[in-house]
């Protein structure tokens, strides 16, 4: 393959996850922006173009990446929008970089999932003339995934409820965390039944948060950083499956498969189990992490589960997964995908806190968008 | 560091979007709404390429992006893939009160599953691999819900 110029994120900055804020969506991005600015070392003046991540219906207006313009440092320069996580919002940004076009980007996402009605607008992500119809939200759906998956392999709902036993107790590590708990399996088990074989405590939070991450073309990036503030994007890779329930079989990840493929070859990666230091999965309900693990090629398929009561995931493990406490930890939709990648970026400089997993060259971050993980992108970042 | 923040009283403005809609159906899926309205049937597009059968239909096999010319009758019955017991409210989005089911459903002479609700029988006894047939209302105003639910065959 030819020499392609690199990318690296130089900057990252998170509000602290929180539920009913105080702030506007708004206020949020210009915290999160200004602290990326500012952790980038550089100048406001030298971003020449900025990545919202926006939802017009999770914020409530039309043309949605206008409302952030002024608090994105986007005034006077090129704005434009992802709908949908923020790990295709940064996926944008790097292409936006790659063109040639543009310099230093910014990609900010934000999220006030406590200001709206989370069944009510994933309702809205359905086919009005079909299945909007007999109501279906993120919840259903993703139970409807549960058992399909429980099914195809045989699985136990104890076993997914390890996920949210090891993801609330590393987010007692994390200082931005919005729940940090010490639980265990029998309480995961006993919280309230929201949609069989889903309880509460398997379902993420809803929360609300802002993220920015400051990107740069790699001549740019040695010139205005340090060897440990930047960290490169070594691989990407994406890719859909089909949009209607029905069509897809909902424990099959063949999507996830290619884009983890892609973003495997594109950074070199031979054995992802072997070459992968940790992970951040998109644990949006406890039963995604294994099966997108097995997506990702971390395990075989089926095997997610045995693999976790193993303590491979866990934050001494082989393989962490979830260090930073995950989306069942807390969940800013869209936002929640760049949180994992500013997450990652503050491990792989060596910079994570307490929730420092040691030894953290590469990470592998992913992003979900649409029903069940229609859509996925996957990142592979590295020092 | 104490901010002029920390004393506003931060306010809630309360609000609500709401916007018609006028949707046009498309004449693959007005097709199926008419045959289920008017004969109380549940009809199926073929892929001429693979051969898949999809529904409710659809305008292009998400494989081969072949039109699906071709349609075929079902007979309606079909067996439970997933499901799932709904336990929360949700008035304005439910058409029905929880506890109720969902289910994907896998239509005998389809090669998709159909995601509807399973009713006529206690929500704890759903179980994967049973056998359920349609239930069409009889009242019907062409649209998804003119099936009532699937229904276990006794």
């Amino acid at each position: 393959m030819r020499y392609m110029e690199k990318v690296a994120i130089i900057g990252v900055g998170m509000t602290k996850y929180d539920r009913n804020s105080p702030l506007t969506f708004a206020e949020m991005v210009f915290e999160a922006t200004s602290k990326a600015i500012e952790d980038a070392g550089i100048s406001k003046d030298d971003v020449d173009n900025v990545v919202t991540v926006s939802s017009d219906f999770w914020d409530g207006r039309t043309i949605s990446t206008m409302a952030v313009t002024d608090a994105s440092n986007a005034y006077g320069r090129d704005i434009t929008c992802v709908e949908g996580d923020g790990t295709f919002g940064a996926l944008y940004g790097m292409m936006r970089i790659l063109s040639g076009t543009f310099g230093i980007t910014i990609v900010c996402a934000h999220h006030k999932g406590t200001e709206s009605s989370m069944n009510g607008i994933t309702n809205c992500a359905f086919d009005p003339l079909v299945e909007r119809k007999l109501g279906l939200d993120a919840v259903s759906s993703a139970a409807l995934q549960a058992r399909r998956y429980m099914e195809k392999h045989g699985l136990l709902e104890e076993q997914f409820a390890l996920v949210s036993v090891k993801n609330h107790g590393n987010a007692m590590r994390n200082p931005r965390s919005l729940l940090p708990m010490e639980i265990t399996v029998d309480d995961v088990m006993n919280s309230r039944k929201i949609a069989d074989p889903l309880k509460l405590l398997d379902c993420s939070p809803v929360t609300d948060g802002a993220c920015t991450l400051v990107l740069a073309p790699e001549r740019q990036a040695k010139k205005l950083t340090t060897t440990k503030k930047r960290v490169w994007m070594k691989g990407v890779g994406h890719c859909t499956d089909a949009f209607r329930l029905g069509d897809r079989d909902l424990a099959d990840t063949r999507a996830l498969k290619k884009a983890a493929k892609r973003a495997y070859d594109m950074a070199g990666i031979v054995d992802p189990r072997e070459e992968i230091d940790f992970a951040e999965v998109y644990d949006a309900f406890s039963y995604m992490e294994p099966l997108w693990l097995e997506g990702l090629g971390i395990c075989d398929d089926g095997k997610g589960c045995e693999y976790l009561e193993r303590g491979w995931f866990d934050y001494g493990g082989k393989l962490p997964v979830n260090p930073s406490g995950g989306r069942l930890s807390a969940n800013p939709v869209q936002a929640a995908g760049l949180y994992a990648m500013a997450e990652a970026t503050l491990q792989l400089r060596g910079k994570a806190g307490k929730h420092q997993v040691r030894g953290a060259g590469t990470a592998l971050v992913h992003g979900i968008n649409g029903m069940c993980g229609q859509s996925h992108c996957v990142w592979i970042l590295g020092r | 560091m104490p901010s002029w923040k920390d004393d506003v009283e931060v306010l809630v403005d309360e609000g609500k979007i709401s916007v018609p809609y006028s949707w046009t159906v498309g004449s693959t899926l007005s097709r199926f709404y008419c045959e289920l309205r008017d004969n109380g049937k549940i009809w199926g597009n073929r892929c001429p390429s693979c051969g898949k059968v999809f529904v409710p239909p659809k305008i292009k096999c998400i494989d081969c992006y072949e039109d699906l010319r071709d349609w075929v009758m079902l007979p309606g019955t079909g067996t439970v893939e997933t499901y799932t017991v709904v336990r929360y409210q949700e008035p304005v989005l439910h058409p029905r009160k929880a506890p109720f089911v969902y289910g994907v459903i896998k239509l005998d002479g389809a090669d998709t599953g159909m995601v509807h609700f399973i009713g006529g029988v206690d929500p704890e006894e759903v179980k994967v691999g049973m056998r359920v047939e349609a239930v069409i209302e009889g009242e019907r105003e062409g649209n998804i819900l003119d099936i009532k639910h699937f229904r276990p065959i006794k």
